[in-house]
C-alpha cells in the first residue's frame, strides 16, 4: 500500500480498533486525526472520537478513558505536546496504557511547523516508553507494537511512537500493511485489573499521597520502565512472526568493524544508510536508537565500545548542556566501558533544516581526525547551520 | 423522597475523611450521592474535596473515583464516559452509570472553565457539580473569579489602596447556560431538599447537566464552623444566591424570599467584616444593589422563557441553519 507515516499510523489504529481516540488537530499530526475520523464516520471503527477542545484535554480523555477500562490512543505534536506536558506525568503515574502517536516537529518560539526532536525530548522524563520511526513503515508497525508493549501486564506503561514531521508523516511510501485479522489477533482484547467502570469494585484512581508513600510509588514506575526493556525485545519477536520484521531497541547498520559510527534516531537514520550504502566503507558505521526510553545503555555501549570515534547527532538542543539529549545519554552509557571512544555531539536539522548525505559525510571525516588526533574539540558541533 | 429513606440508605462518601470541621463540602457530596439512583463514577478536580477524601493509601469514596490533575475534570469525565459509551456499544458493559464531577470554584470558574465548555460543548452525558467557596481555599484562600467584590483574601488583602476584590463574581451559571445544555441549575445545601431533587432531575437527563453550589468554607470565610449551614441560608434569603434552574431553555426560580438585606449575610463573616465600617458603606451599597439588579432580571428571564415555552409555536429555524 502507498500511505504517508500520518495515514500509516490512521491505517494500525484502525485495525486495532481503540475504545477511545481523543485529540486536537495539529500540523503536521492533523492527517492522523483527519484520516482517523473519515474511518469512524464511514462505521469502519467503532470507537468513540472524542474531538477535544485542546491537547490537554485530549491526553486528558484519554487518561479518563483508560481508566475507565477502554482502550485510549491520542495523537500530537510540537506545541500540543508541550499543552499535554502536565497530564504526560499523570498518564504514566496512574500506569495507563496509552498509546500516542507524535509527528515530531519543533517547538516555538519562534513558530516553526517543520521537523525536530523538540517536543519528545522534553517528555523524555515523563515516565513514557519512547519509540522512534525511521520510515512511514516502522511509523506503523510501532503503533501496532506499541499497544502489545504498554499493555503487558508488569509494563502498563504510555508509550509513544514519534516520527518525523512532514519528513515521514507527509511522505508517501510503500508499506507492508498486515491484514486487520492479523492486528487484531495480535494485539488481543484491552484488559485492566481495575477499571473505574467495574461499579461493584470501587477504586480510587489519582490520590493525594504525601512522604510515606510517593516515593515508593514512582520506584513502581521506574520499576516498569525496567520491565519494559525485555517486552519490547519479546514483543518485537512476536511481531517478527507475523510480520517478517523484527525490531530490537537499537539497529546497528554497518557496524560489525566500523571504527567511526553516527549515533542518531528518526528518520536521518535513511540518510546516513543510504550514504553508507554508497560509500560502502566497513570502517563507517551508524546505530539507530529505536527506543529512546527505556534508554538502551547497554546495548549502545556494546554497539559503539570496539569504535575509535563517536558522533551523536541530536534533533533538538538542551540549552546550557554540553550537548544534545540523546548525546549526554549515550556518553555516560560509554562511561563504565573500559576503552572508550572519542565522543562527539552534533545538533542538526533544527525547525525542519534539511540534512543531506553530503553533510553526514562530512561527520564521518570529522571522526576521521578525531580518531587520528584523539581529541573531540570542539565536543558540542552543529551541523548544517549556515555561516552567513 | 423522605428524610428518613435518605438517612438510612448507603453513604457513598464515608467519615473518616479529612475535610475541615462546618465545611459543606462533604455535606453536598453526601447529598449529591444520595440522591443518585444508578451506579455512579467520579471525577474530582484537584482541590480540598479531593486531598482530603483520598490520602493513600485510604480514600473515603466508596463509588469509583478518578482525580487527575486541576484544570481538567470535565476532559476527564468525558473520557471515562466516551469509554462506557463504546464498550457498551460493543457489548462489554450493560449497567447503566451516571457519572458526576466535582470542581471547586478555581477548578470551573477559571483554570478549568475551557475544559468544563468543550465537554458541554461536545454533549458528554454527566452532571458536573461546582463546589463554590469563592476561593482558592485549599492553597490559602486566594481570590478567584467567583470571589464577590469587597471580599478579604490572602490575594485581595485589604490594604490603604485597596479594599478586598475590586471586581465582580463572574456569573458561572449564566456562562455554563449559554452552552445551551440541556439542565442548569444553581443551589445550597441549606435547603437540601432542593439540592436533591435538582441533582435527581439533572441525571434524568442524556446530555450534560450543571450545578452550582454554595459551599460555605469557615476556613476562608472566616466564619464559625457552626454557622455554615446558616450562611448557605442567608446566601439564599437575601437572594445574593438565588435557587433557580434552567432546563432546556426555560429559567424557573425554584425559592422567592422575602429578600433580607445583604448585611445579614456579611456580618457573620469575618472576610467582609472591613465592609461593615462606615467608609465602606458604598461597597455594601453596590453589592445590594447588584444583587437587586440581578435577582429583578432573573425573575424576568423566568417569566419571558416560560411565557415563550408555553406559545404553541417554536420560533422558526432560519433555513440556513436547517
Amino acid at each position: 500500500m502507498a500511505l504517508n507515516g500520518a495515514e500509516a499510523i490512521a491505517e494500525a489504529m484502525r485495525q486495532i480498533n481503540p475504545d477511545v481516540v481523543a485529540s486536537y488537530p495539529i500540523t503536521p499530526q492533523t492527517i492522523i486525526v483527519e484520516r482517523f475520523s473519515e474511518f469512524v464516520a464511514d462505521g469502519l471503527v467503532d470507537t468513540e472520537f472524542v474531538a477535544a477542545e485542546s491537547e490537554h484535554s485530549a491526553l486528558s480523555a484519554s487518561i479518563g478513558a483508560a481508566a475507565a477500562g477502554g482502550r485510549s490512543m491520542t495523537a500530537t505534536s510540537s506545541q500540543g505536546f508541550a499543552l499535554m506536558w502536565e497530564m504526560l506525568y499523570i498518564a504514566a503515574a496512574m500506569r495507563l496504557p496509552i498509546v500516542m502517536a507524535v509527528a515530531n516537529r519543533a517547538l516555538s518560539g519562534p513558530i516553526n511547523i517543520h521537523c525536530d526532536h523538540s517536543d519528545s525530548m522534553g517528555g523524555r522524563d515523563s515516565g513514557w516508553i519512547q519509540l522512534y520511526s525511521e520510515n512511514v513503515q516502522e511509523a506503523y508497525d510501532n503503533t501496532v507494537l506499541a499497544v502489545k508493549i504498554a499493555e503487558r501486564q508488569n509494563v502498563r506503561l504510555p508509550v509513544m511512537v514519534c516520527m518525523d514531521g512532514f519528513t515521514t508523516s507527509h511522505a508517501v511510501e510503500r508499506v507492508d500493511v498486515l491484514d486487520d485479522d492479523v492486528v487484531k489477533k495480535f494485539v488481543g482484547e484491552y484488559h485492566i485489573d481495575h477499571p473505574l467502570l467495574d461499579v461493584n469494585q470501587p477504586v480510587s484512581y489519582g490520590p493525594l499521597a504525601l512522604p510515606e508513600y510517593y516515593f515508593e510509588l514512582k520506584m513502581q514506575q521506574i520499576d516498569a520502565m525496567t520491565n519494559a526493556k525485555p517486552v519490547i525485545e519479546q514483543v518485537s519477536r512476536a511481531y517478527g512472526s507475523i510480520s517478517g520484521r523484527s525490531y530490537g531497541l537499537v539497529e546497528p547498520y554497518n557496524m560489525e568493524k566500523a571504527e567511526r559510527a553516527i549515533v542518531i534516531l528518526g528518520s536521518t537514520a535513511g540518510t546516513a544508510k543510504s550514504l553508507l550504502d554508497d560509500l560502502n566503507d566497513p570502517r563507517l558505521g551508524l546505530l539507530k536508537i529505536r527506543a529512546f526510553r527505556p534508554f538502551p545503555a547497554a546495548e549502545i555501549a556494546a554497539n559503539l565500545r570496539k569504535c575509535k570515534a563517536v558522533a551523536v547527532l541530536d534533533r533538538a538542543a538542551s540549552y546550557g548542556s554540553i550537548g544534545g539529549p540523546v548525546f549526554s545519554e549515550v556518553r555516560a552509557a560509554l562511561y563504565d566501558e573500559s576503552k572508550r571512544p572519542q565522543i562527539v555531539s552534533y545538533i542538526y536539522g533544527l525547525g525542519g533544516r534539511d540534512t543531506t548525505t553530503d553533510m553526514l559525510k562530512t561527520v564521518y571525516d570529522d571522526l576521521d581526525t578525531i580518531a587520528k588526533t584523539g581529541k573531540p574539540d570542539p565536543v558540542q558541533r552543529f551541523l548544517g547551520l549556515r555561516e552567513d | 423522597m423522605k428524610l428518613r429513606d435518605i438517612a438510612g440508605s448507603t453513604e457513598h462518601l464515608t467519615c473518616g475523611h479529612r475535610l475541615c470541621t462546618g465545611c459543606a463540602e462533604p455535606i453536598i457530596v453526601r447529598q449529591v450521592l444520595h440522591a443518585a439512583e444508578n451506579p455512579v463514577v467520579v471525577a474530582n478536580a484537584t482541590g480540598c474535596l479531593e486531598v482530603a477524601t483520598t490520602i493513600y493509601p485510604y480514600t473515603a469514596w466508596k463509588v469509583p473515583w478518578i482525580h487527575s490533575a486541576f484544570e481538567n475534570t470535565a476532559a476527564t469525565i468525558s473520557g471515562v464516559e466516551s469509554a462506557y459509551r463504546a464498550l457498551k456499544r460493543k457489548g462489554k458493559i450493560d449497567k447503566k452509570i451516571n457519572f458526576i464531577a466535582f470542581a471547586g470554584d478555581g477548578g470551573t470558574y477559571d483554570i478549568g472553565l475551557q475544559s468544563l465548555s468543550g465537554a458541554l460543548e461536545r454533549g458528554h452525558a454527566f452532571l458536573y457539580v461546582c463546589l463554590d467557596n469563592e476561593a482558592y481555599m485549599n492553597t490559602g484562600i486566594q481570590r478567584s473569579s467567583s470571589t464577590p467584590r469587597g471580599s478579604w483574601t490572602t490575594t485581595t488583602p485589604v490594604g490603604e489602596k485597596l479594599v478586598g476584590k475590586p471586581e465582580y463574581k463572574k456569573d458561572i451559571t449564566e456562562i455554563v447556560a449559554a452552552h445551551g445544555i440541556p439542565y442548569v441549575a444553581q443551589t445550597a445545601p441549606s435547603h437540601w431538599m432542593d439540592l436533591m431533587t435538582k441533582v435527581k432531575k439533572a441525571l434524568k437527563v442524556e446530555g450534560p447537566t450543571f450545578i452550582n453550589v454554595a459551599s460555605p468554607c469557615p476556613r476562608g470565610w472566616r466564619s464559625e464552623p457552626e454557622e455554615s449551614m446558616r450562611l448557605s441560608r442567608l446566601a439564599v434569603e437575601t437572594c445574593y444566591w438565588p435557587l433557580y434552574e434552567i432546563e432546556n431553555g426555560v429559567w424557573k426560580i425554584n425559592l422567592k424570599p422575602k429578600k433580607k438585606p445583604i448585611e445579614e449575610y456579611l456580618a457573620p463573616q469575618k472576610r467582609f467584616a472591613h465592609l461593615l465600617k462606615p467608609q465602606n458603606k458604598h461597597i455594601v451599597d453596590d453589592l445590594q444593589r447588584r444583587v437587586d439588579e440581578r435577582w429583578e432580571v432573573l425573575q424576568w428571564k423566568a417569566e419571558v422563557s416560560q411565557q415563550r415555552s408555553q406559545q404553541k409555536q417554536p420560533p422558526q429555524t432560519p433555513a440556513s441553519q436547517t
